[in-house]
Parts: structure tokens; C-alpha cells; sequence
């Protein structure tokens, strides 16, 4: 079973978002959607500045086998990208919640964070996966 | 339903992510594709190929059946143990399948065929079969290892039966040796030296356990992929298919041309097509920026002709992106690569890219 800090939020589509002090957002992937993707060979990060939306394509991840996206989970703009992560994609394999993660958003509407999926919530759609 | 090999029970003990593969349940990977593909590069392992086809073609017949059959010819097999690349084709010059063959007596000859091909291909083999003497017998109560890796050979031979050890140490690449139960070929899709052992399914589970105990490392289908990428070598259905000739997907060098009176079938398409010059290029592309080539991507020449990716993966040996592409004609040196909407440059090479663990692509270059 893999690991789902409560502490976090999460998406359907497999990313995790941690809400900060200072009121911007860090964004992943979580350890089922690493798991599921096999070792990391490459991490494609958005533009900062870039704005985003809730559900659009902002980043990609590709293991040895295949290429997957990743979505903005709420609509904001990307204020760092996790540069480690071009030579060390790796990282997101070993530390999908710590030193792997992908990118920070500052939120357009933090309270958007609300309809995100809670832990318990996002171990029933992996459930649902089967 | 899909169809388990006689190892199913060892992959889900080593803790296998088991995949669909042609109809067969196999281990993708047993934990770190990566790492089973350092492996192979570096020491041994071991992987179930056991959901390839085995066909054995007798008969007073089998070596004219055979040269009928194949684009490459058995001729060339003078040898007991012998073993042979080739394509077999349609009559319009496309790949039906690739295959081995082994020569283990003059009218006795030992086909490999691939898993996702093996109805159609054993339909077509009796089918060209009939005008000639000759028995075609598919064997599937065999198991089929491939032990692979600088250190392959030398861990397998305990386990073998002892009077085919020293036979099996005593073996040339590409040729076998065999007993009643086991046969032995010093063959594999790796690049890498090893063994491709077909035995019966019954002695399949004891033989892999001793191959563990011995140190060597299970490695499923993705490492098998990532590993004959480097060592360019083709795969059906994503580099070649029936409506690809051998010259289409640089396997011209497995078509025997000479003797000129053979006839096989397939032969009078593809040397039209020869005559023409009418068919694309088959060959290697790197990527050194950051960035993974993936069959299908695009690939633009300079002139604003393009071709595709067929095969495309990160090279683990190498650190970065490499792909097989057939394209139109040319001499350029670069092309440019469609990924995601953004362009990449991307270098013609020829491959193989790794060979014995070793690249064979200097990048400085």
C-alpha cells in the first residue's frame, strides 16, 4: 500500500498539493502515480510565471516506458519549479512527497484548495482503480 | 483470458507488476526496470521468454520447405547447431515475422517465432507447407529462458544437465547445442552474451530458482524492451509489420540475395522494390538534451520531408534519449524531432548503441 499523508490534499488525476504559510502551494505526484509510472527518467517543469488553470497540462513526467502528465490542480501561477528534478528525476521515485516534488503555485483563490480530494477521499479512487 | 507461463507462480513470488503481452500474463518488472537493465549490462539475468513459440520442421523436405519460407536462406546452416536470422514474408514483400532458426540435422530444423504473431504465423507455415514432404509440429509444453549478461554463461552452466555443460561453455554465438530435454543456444535480444534455454515446462521453475540462487536477477519485458533498443535490434509490430518490407526496416541484411534461382516468397516484391530505390531508411537517432523519443514522434528533415519514431526509449547505459525511425532518403546528419509540440535536434547514427556493455556512439563526435 502506498504512502497518503493526510496532511495533504489530492486529485483524482494522481497529484498531491501542500497548502503553506505563506499561502503558496506545492504540487507533486503521489507515491501510488510514481509507483504506477516505474523509475523516472525524465521531468519536463512548466515556465515560471506561466499561468494556469484547474486541469490543464503543466508538466510531464516520463519513466523508462512512457510519458504522463501532470495537471494544475487549481488555477493559479507557477512561482518555482524544482530544478533538481533535470538531472535527479529520480527524486520523485525515492521522495514523491519531500525532494521530489514538481512545482509551486501561487493559488488565484485559496479557497479553491477546498474541493480538492482529502486523503481518505483520494484512497478510494485508487481503490476504484482496482 | 490470458495465458501464464510456467513460471507465473516465480514472477508473483518475486513480486512481478505483471502486464498483458500478446495474450500472455508477463513480469514487466520486478520492482526497478533501471535496475534490471544495469543488471543484464553488468552481470546477469534472467528473463521467461517462455511465451515464445517453438515450431519444429522435419521432413525429407525441410531445408527446400525452409528456403522457400524465408527471406534469408538455410543454406547458409552448414553446420549441426547453426542458427539463422531471418524474415518471413508475404508475397507482397511485408514482414510476416522475425524469427530464428536452428539447423540441428539436415531434415531437422528448430523455429523460434514470436509470441503476439503465433497464430498467424503457424496458419501460414502449414499453409506453404502443404506442397511440400514435411511435418510442422508447434511445441507448446516447452519453457524458454534467456539467461543474459557478461556473467550469464557462467552461472547457467551448473544448472544445465551435466552432459551438455561442456558443449554449452563450447558454443560460438549464434548456435546451439541440445539433449533430449534441453537445447541450448548461445543467442538472446540483449546485446549482451548469454544463453536461450528451451526445456520442458516441468524443469522451467527449477532451473529459474537455481538461476536465482546463483545470483542472477530477474528482468521482465521493460528492460527487455529498453536493452534491444540499445543493441538495435528490431521488434515486431512496432518496427516492422506486414506492411513493411526488410528493406524498410534495415533487416536487408537477413535477405539472401545470392543464389539469384532461389525463390522465396516475398522475393520477387522486395527486389522490385531494391530496383527502385523506392523505400525509406531505416536507422538510429540520438537525443543529448534533455528529453525522451517515443515511437511515433515526428521527424522532420531539413527539406520539410518526415518520417517516425518506431522504437524509442531513455538509454539507461548511455544516460540519454535514443530511437530507431524510418525516414525518407537522405544524407542529412540531423533532423528535427516533434515532441510535444516543441522541436528538438536530434542526430542520425547507425546503430547498434550498446554492445558487451560497452556504447558504440560517441557523442563527442
Amino acid at each position: 500500500m502506498s504512502e497518503l499523508p493526510s496532511s495533504l490534499k489530492y486529485t483524482s488525476s494522481h497529484e498531491w498539493v501542500l497548502l503553506e504559510d505563506d499561502g503558496i502551494v506545492i504540487v507533486g505526484i503521489t507515491d501510488h502515480a510514481q509507483e504506477l509510472l516505474g523509475d523516472l527518467v525524465f521531468v519536463d517543469l512548466p515556465e515560471i510565471g506561466q499561468e494556469m488553470s484547474a486541469g490543464e497540462e503543466c508538466a510531464v513526467v516520463e519513466s523508462v516506458k512512457a510519458a504522463s502528465d501532470v495537471y494544475s490542480p487549481i488555477d493559479g501561477k507557477i512561482v518555482d519549479v524544482n530544478t533538481n528534478l533535470t538531472d535527479e528525476p529520480e527524486l520523485v521515485n525515492n521522495s514523491p512527497y519531500g525532494d521530489g516534488w514538481l512545482f509551486k503555485l501561487k493559488p488565484a483563490d485559496a479557497t479553491a484548495l477546498d474541493d480538492l480530494l482529502s486523503a481518505d477521499d483520494y484512497s478510494q479512487v485508487i481503490a476504484e482503480e482496482g | 483470458m490470458t495465458n501464464k507461463t510456467p513460471l507465473y507462480e516465480q514472477h508473483i513470488q518475486s513480486n512481478a507488476k505483471m502486464v498483458d503481452f500478446g495474450g500472455w500474463d508477463m513480469p514487466l518488472h520486478y520492482g526497478s526496470q533501471l535496475e534490471e537493465h544495469r543488471q543484464v549490462r553488468t552481470a546477469a539475468g534472467v528473463f521467461d521468454v517462455s511465451h515464445m513459440t517453438v515450431v519444429d520442421v522435419s521432413g525429407q523436405q525441410a531445408a527446400a520447405f525452409l528456403r522457400y519460407l524465408v527471406a534469408n536462406n538455410v543454406d547458409k546452416l552448414q553446420t549441426e547447431g547453426k542458427a539463422l536470422y531471418t524474415c518471413m514474408l508475404n508475397e507482397q514483400g511485408g514482414v510476416i515475422d522475425d524469427l530464428i532458426v536452428y539447423y540441428q540435422a539436415p531434415e531437422q530444423y528448430r523455429l523460434v517465432v514470436n509470441a503476439a504473431t503465433r497464430y498467424k504465423d503457424l496458419a501460414w507455415i502449414q499453409k506453404q507447407a502443404s506442397n511440400f514432404v514435411v511435418d510442422i509440429k508447434e511445441r507448446p509444453e516447452l519453457a524458454m529462458l534467456a539467461i543474459q549478461g557478461p556473467e550469464a554463461r557462467d552461472l547457467t552452466k551448473a544448472l544445465l544437465p551435466e552432459a551438455l555443460q561442456a558443449p554449452a561453455m563450447a558454443l560460438k554465438p549464434f548456435s546451439a547445442c541440445w539433449n533430449d530435454s534441453h537445447f541450448v543456444a548461445r543467442t538472446g535480444y540483449t546485446g549482451e552474451d548469454g544463453f536461450e534455454v528451451i526445456l520442458p515446462a516441468s524443469d522451467a521453475v527449477s532451473l529459474w530458482q537455481g538461476l536465482l540462487t546463483a545470483g542472477v536477477k530477474p528482468a521482465g519485458l521493460g528492460a527487455r524492451d529498453t536493452l534491444r533498443i540499445e543493441a538495435g535490434m528490431n521488434l515486431y509490430g512496432t518496427d516492422m509489420d506486414e506492411n513493411i518490407s526488410p528493406l524498410a526496416c534495415g533487416l536487408e541484411w537477413t535477405v539472401a540475395w545470392e543464389p539469384a534461382e532461389r525463390d522465396f516468397i516475398g522475393r520477387a516484391a522486395i527486389t522490385a522494390q531494391k530496383a527502385s530505390g523506392d523505400y525509406p531508411m531505416f536507422t538510429g537517432l540520438i537525443l543529448t538534451e534533455k528529453g525522451i523519443l517515443r515511437s511515433h514522434q515526428v521527424v522532420d528533415l531539413a527539406d520539410g520531408r518526415s518520417g517516425e519514431i518506431t522504437s524509442g526509449t531513455f538509454s539507461p547505459t548511455l544516460g540519454f534519449s535514443i530511437a530507431m525511425a524510418r525516414l525518407p532518403q537522405t544524407t542529412d546528419e540531423t533532423v528535427t524531432v516533434n515532441i510535444r509540440n516543441k522541436t528538438f535536434p536530434a542526430r542520425i547514427v547507425k546503430p547498434p548503441f550498446v554492445r558487451m556493455g560497452k556504447a558504440c556512439i560517441d557523442i563527442a563526435k
